[in-house]
């Protein structure tokens, strides 16, 4: 039998290797340690090259982060995101010419809260990353999902004003940067560490409950993504953060395209999936890992030591059929273990996507979804399959369907088709009253009616769905009710003046 | 012939058929250690085999997470002596004395 080669710490090369044995298609020489694509098997030293090249590549060709610039990396302390930590910290001390020239900042989003974990396992792990993000030495902010319930209604309005800045400006930066500053060390003297503050029991247990009110897993994992986007960016903003770089790598990017698909969100696609997403106007989300297949990721970690900590999600240990994403994430997986081309093809597929420009002079965020803050895919013409799946559902509900019928069991003669279905109380004391009246909450029925149809009108279709698999809406937090009363309080208004002003728009 | 687990959560086991020497060190925190003995076998122990064994001895807890048919689950990468098992041979690879298996799972949530 073979032995064992004496030289094995170095990792490069072994005197007899058992079996297949491959020499790296980099350098020709060394023994190969990791097989990345098919056909293609490094050795350790050139993985590393090769890995920490991809990550200053993608940064370079897509030009977004700007020098100078703050950055919050977001660190759930996953594989993902502690090894683009890593990448990082590797550019940072990089030689003049190579070196990244942006600010980094990381957030940890604790959301052991809603997984279940002990408020004794949510500080050890916090302790934990603690360790790994002081050793970085960039300023650290450490937020418990459970503020996510204090968050202002203001975190869903978008910012109008995006970023306008090209690639001239690009240039201009790089230079302006180079000749100031010289690319001297951007890391801070004194590092700004904010600890993850006590939780208060209740608001653990309303985050709870707001979860459990989604009847489905898959309206649960949709929930929590759409909860911690809020949070990440409204961390952002109050910290002075223009960028968040997101953890998603390109396996992930493969199956949350096609989850998404599944979960009606194709018209979000481009946003939800590609490499920079700017949904939020002044805040950019990133996702520079999504070149990296999961396998890649691990293979770092574990060959060059990455820290990362085990912190279960909400789909660990369950079965297949869970979840349509932990399904999506199953069949995309075995697909890949068969044809290892099946996570790149996917990816790519995501990188022609290209987002529909809205016009300028499309009204602020009305036209917003009110959760995930795409655009609304929801006004499409009559014979689009959107449309097609109202009717059908209208038809299989009947008109005795009551809850999501509002204008049918209204109006069952049809006489006002015209009127809005998002009249407040059936017994008809007016509209007017009753927005007034959902203003301070007295209206008997204002809560519920928001709930069924009115809700509905402010949402993009998946996000419809989830909604719907909510068992109760009022659960959802304060920032999101109220924001959405604004909202139909002022398409009311809209609506009553529109009455007076009849003929305006059409003539 | 000492077999040892360590396992960081259900991320990572390691098999190292001497000690847990090498392997210990690349670990993180919370990892925990199962000292056991690999039974003496009269041919030499391959992949496949090994993989029987951890399913009837190390598994208590839905062995499907980790082992699918006679091979793992796909999105578990296998590492022998920190190479690609892709490399060397996969699951006919005959073990040795000192030799370092690790296994990593690339599952969302382990
Ligand atoms: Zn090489
Ligand atoms: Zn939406």
């Amino acid at each position: 039998m073979c032995q064992v080669d004496e030289h094995y710490e170095e990792g490069l090369e072994r005197a007899e290797v058992p079996s297949v044995s491959r020499k790296c298609v980099k350098c020709k020489e060394a023994e190969a340690t990791v097989v990345i694509r098919a056909g293609d098997s490094f050795c350790r030293t050139c993985f590393r090259e090769y890995f920490i090249h991809k990550f200053r590549a993608m940064l370079g060709k897509n030009r977004i982060i700007f020098p100078g610039e703050k950055v919050l990396l977001a660190v759930s302390g996953g594989p993902s995101s502690s090894s683009m930590l890593r990448q990082v910290q590797e550019g940072l001390s990089q030689n003049a010419h190579k070196k990244l020239r942006f600010c980094p900042g990381i957030i940890f989003i604790d959301e052991g809260g809603v997984v279940g974990q002990s408020v004794e396992q949510r500080r050890r792990t916090a302790g934990e990353l603690l360790t790994v993000f002081r050793a970085a030495g960039f300023p650290v902010h450490m937020v418990p999902l459970e503020q996510v319930l204090d968050l202002p209604s203001s975190i869903l309005a978008s910012a109008s004003l995006a970023s306008k800045r090209t690639a001239s400006s690009y240039k201009v930066a790089v230079d302006r940067f180079v000749r100031t500053d010289g690319g001297s060390s951007l890391t801070p003297q004194d590092q700004e560490v904010m600890l993850l503050p006590p939780v208060n029991q209740s608001q653990t247990q309303a985050l709870q409950q707001l979860m459990m009110s989604a009847t489905t897993l898959t309206a649960r994992q949709e929930l929590l993504n759409t909860l911690r986007l809020h949070l990440l960016v409204h961390t952002a903003r109050s910290k002075g953060y223009n960028k968040v770089m997101l953890g998603d790598n390109g396996t992930r990017a493969a199956v949350k395209l096609v989850s998404s698909i599944a979960l009606g969100r194709g018209a979000q696609l481009a946003q939800d999936t590609g490499f920079s997403d700017s949904r939020f106007g002044d805040i950019i989300l990133v996702r520079p890992m999504r070149d990296y297949s999961a396998k890649e990721i691990s293979y770092y970690n574990y060959l060059f030591s990455v820290p990362s900590v085990f912190i279960p999600a909400l789909d660990t240990k369950t079965v297949d059929k869970s979840s349509i994403q932990h399904l999506t994430e199953i069949f995309i997986t075995k697909l890949q273990a068969d044809f290892p081309s099946t996570v790149s093809t996917v990816y790519r597929t995501s990188e022609k996507l290209q987002t529909v420009c809205r016009g300028p002079s499309t009204p602020e965020h009305t036209t917003r979804c009110l959760l995930c803050v795409c655009d609304l895919d929801t006004a499409t013409e009559e014979a689009s399959a959107f449309q097609a799946t109202l009717t059908s559902e209208q038809l299989s509900v009947g008109p005795s369907g009551a809850a999501r019928t509002e204008t049918q069991r209204q109006d069952p003669v049809g006489l006002n088709q015209a009127a809005p279905p998002r009249q407040c109380c059936p017994s008809g004391g007016g509209a007017e009253d009753c927005g007034r009246a959902a203003s301070g909450g007295g209206c008997c029925s204002s809560a519920r009616l928001l709930v069924g149809s009115d809700l509905r009108s402010l949402l993009c279709y998946s996000c419809q769905l989830m909604v719907k698999d909510l068992a109760s809406v009022e659960s959802l937090p304060h920032y999101i009710l109220s924001e959405a009363q604004r909202r139909q309080r002022r398409s009311q208004m809209r609506d009553e003046i529109s009455d007076f002003l009849l003929g305006d728009d059409e003539g | 012939l000492t077999l040892i687990v360590c396992q960081n959560s259900h991320v990572y086991y390691i098999f190292d058929l001497s000690l847990c020497s090498g392997g210990a060190e690349l670990l993180f925190n919370g990892v925990k250690e199962h000292h056991v003995t690999l039974p003496s076998h009269s041919e030499p122990w391959d992949i496949k085999q090994l993989l029987v064994w951890i399913q009837q001895n190390l598994l208590k807890e839905r062995p499907e997470l980790f082992v699918q048919g006679d091979s793992v689950r796909p999105g578990i990468l296998v590492l022998i002596n920190d190479a690609d098992w892709e490399l060397m041979g996969e699951l006919d690879y005959k073990l040795q004395d000192q030799d370092n298996i690790v296994f990593i799972s690339t599952l969302h949530g382990g």
